[in-house]
């Protein structure tokens, strides 16, 4: 399904491999929109839709967008399971824009991500360092 | 709203609870229960805070299962609000074991949503290089081609990590029977032709003979004549095994993936099939990169999983032969025994949690009566106890990592399509 929802970035130049492929091609191509507004929709209280996203994202994200106290309502639901769509509702308090909402819950969980993985590589190294077998005394 | 005074009498107000003017200390908030008499809106408590933390584990219901750490739940001054700083003081890693097959380290400090979507980026999204295409040039042997490739293709590989992540997606052709991804594909740019950077050759060349006197220092025939079994003795290549694979480096692989960084299987001693003298088997495997959701040859995890912290808490004291049943509700170490009275160490044996990480929560000591009232058993519902097992292509704690990064990833991807959707609106 998204074996190519480019969530990793394999392209790398170090060896020369993207002259070889044709990506220097694929830099000009425009990115697949995979954000989709549904109709209905407010400045306030607005339904998204995200292709090619599951539970992975969705959940995650109504979690972060759930933390923010401007927004009235979040919640995700995966309309048909054979259908690569993941709907994201966001209704706001006060006049609130549902994108600076959004926008903010994707940096949150951004931010997320970098405190896990720093603390990770750091919890790690210090594992390792005392524990050369990998084994916990 | 219902205010309910000391007194017992219910005083409906249908305004905010700003407007009841009764003196705070008479008032009670059915909505936050009975422990906070004074300000209903108070934020919690540092032992409210740990309580909302557990998850009841009871006879016979789970109770309090959800989290409450969303803004509002509790009422204006608790804030449960997204802070980075405050994140990042309570987020916590610890590390049990780190080895290249299995990882466990506890995750404290994050709600199950992220630790889930951490869990599930590893079962279907972090890619892996395993056999896609199997070209059969020749195949004698009693297992048929489809079983063979299909077989063959849940081998887990194994090879130089730089190159691994050098290598790239191979946009592969859908069945012509499957229309749905026909369009898709069809929507989507190019098709990949088979290169260097996208795929990987293997070759599986195995002949099953007699063993010869010449060959192999022992007459298979003539052995077989005398009453040996065995098939090992009497011929040579009857089993064909993962280690039996050959990599044919193509263009810059060489250099990417020579001598211990050559792609191999993680397991050499995989059998694949069994032969005998006359069959043979030469096929050539296409490897390329790919997700779990495809398929779970691409998995790079063998489990990855998580459980919660299990919590047992003694509420009153469990002596003497009772602390010795009830050390034995529990898997080994759990529970420990010591002296009831600390300066005498002849006292009587006293049950105290050791381990609660080695719990399995089987609810055992609930079943007795004599611990009725005694124990409260319960789980933490932010500390996830993870446990990564590799296949063996990338290592475990690596492989952790490309999760958290793929997730990260996810946001700035539609972060940026967010932005490009502002733009066009």
């Amino acid at each position: 399904m998204s074996q190519q929802n480019g969530d990793v970035e394999m392209e790398d130049d170090m060896a020369g491999g993207a002259e070889q492929n044709g990506t220097e091609n694929e830099d000009f191509l425009k990115e697949e929109q995979r954000l989709r507004l549904l109709p209905n929709s407010t400045t306030t209280a607005a339904s998204f839709a995200f292709d090619k996203e599951d539970h992975t994202l969705g959940n995650a994200l109504r979690y972060v967008i759930m933390k923010n106290p401007d927004v009235e309502f979040c919640g995700y639901s995966i309309p048909h399971p054979s259908e690569a769509v993941m709907n994201l509702r966001i209704q706001t308090w006060d006049g609130v824009s549902v994108y600076e909402v959004l926008r903010k819950g994707l940096e949150d969980l951004a931010d997320l991500c970098d405190v896990v993985e720093d603390k990770f590589i750091a919890a790690r190294d210090d594992f390792d360092a005392s524990q050369p077998n990998g084994e916990a005394s | 709203m219902v205010v309910r005074r000391s007194n017992g009498d219910v005083v409906e107000s249908f305004g905010s609870s700003r407007e009841v003017t009764a003196p705070e200390h008479e008032i009670t908030m059915t909505m936050n229960g009975p422990h906070q008499p004074t300000n209903p809106w108070a934020p919690l408590t540092p032992e409210q805070q740990e309580a909302r933390k557990v998850v009841n584990v009871n006879a016979e219901t789970v109770t309090n299962t959800a989290a409450t750490d969303i803004p509002g739940h509790y009422g204006p001054e608790q804030d449960d609000s997204w802070n980075l700083e405050r994140f990042r003081d309570n987020f916590r890693i610890d590390f049990h074991h780190n080895k290249p097959h299995d990882a466990a380290f506890s995750l404290v400090g994050c709600d199950a949503s992220i630790s889930n979507a951490f869990r599930r980026i590893l079962l279907a999204e972090v890619p892996t290089l395993a056999i896609e295409d199997v070209f059969m040039f020749n195949n004698t042997s009693i297992i048929q081609d489809e079983v063979l490739s299909h077989r063959i293709g849940l081998i887990p590989l194994t090879g130089g990590e730089k190159g691994l992540r050098w290598l790239r997606w191979f946009r592969k052709k859908p069945p012509t029977d499957d229309f749905a991804s026909q369009a898709a594909y069809d929507a989507d740019g190019e098709p990949s032709t088979p290169s260097d950077y996208n795929t990987v050759v293997l070759e599986l060349k195995v002949d099953c003979r007699w063993a010869t006197e010449a060959e192999d220092g022992r007459d298979g025939k003539k052995l077989a004549k005398e009453g040996e079994t065995d098939p090992n003795v009497r011929y040579v290549n009857s089993n064909v095994y993962a280690r039996d694979f050959r990599f044919l480096p193509q263009g810059q692989q060489g250099t990417y993936f020579s001598g211990d960084d050559a792609i191999r299987p993680v397991n050499p001693d995989i059998l694949i099939a069994k032969l005998r003298p006359g069959q043979k088997i030469h096929l050539q495997c296409h490897c390329i990169k790919g997700v779990g959701m495809d398929h779970a040859k691409f998995s790079p995890v063998a489990t990855a999983s998580y459980r919660l912290l299990p919590q047992i808490t003694i509420t009153s004291p469990i002596l003497g032969a009772d602390a010795k049943k009830f050390a034995r509700c529990f898997p080994k170490g759990v529970i420990g025994l010591e002296p009831s009275d600390e300066s005498d160490p002849d006292s009587e044996p006293k049950a105290v949690v050791k381990d609660p990480m080695k719990d399995t929560v089987s609810r055992e000591c609930l079943r007795h009566d004599e611990f009725k009232g005694k124990v409260k058993l319960g789980r933490i519902r932010d500390h996830f106890i993870f446990s990564v097992e590799s296949t063996g292509q990338l290592r475990s704690d690596e492989l952790f990592l490309d999760s958290v990064r793929l997730l990260k990833a996810k946001t700035e991807r539609f972060k940026r399509h967010l932005a490009e959707f502002e733009e066009g609106r």
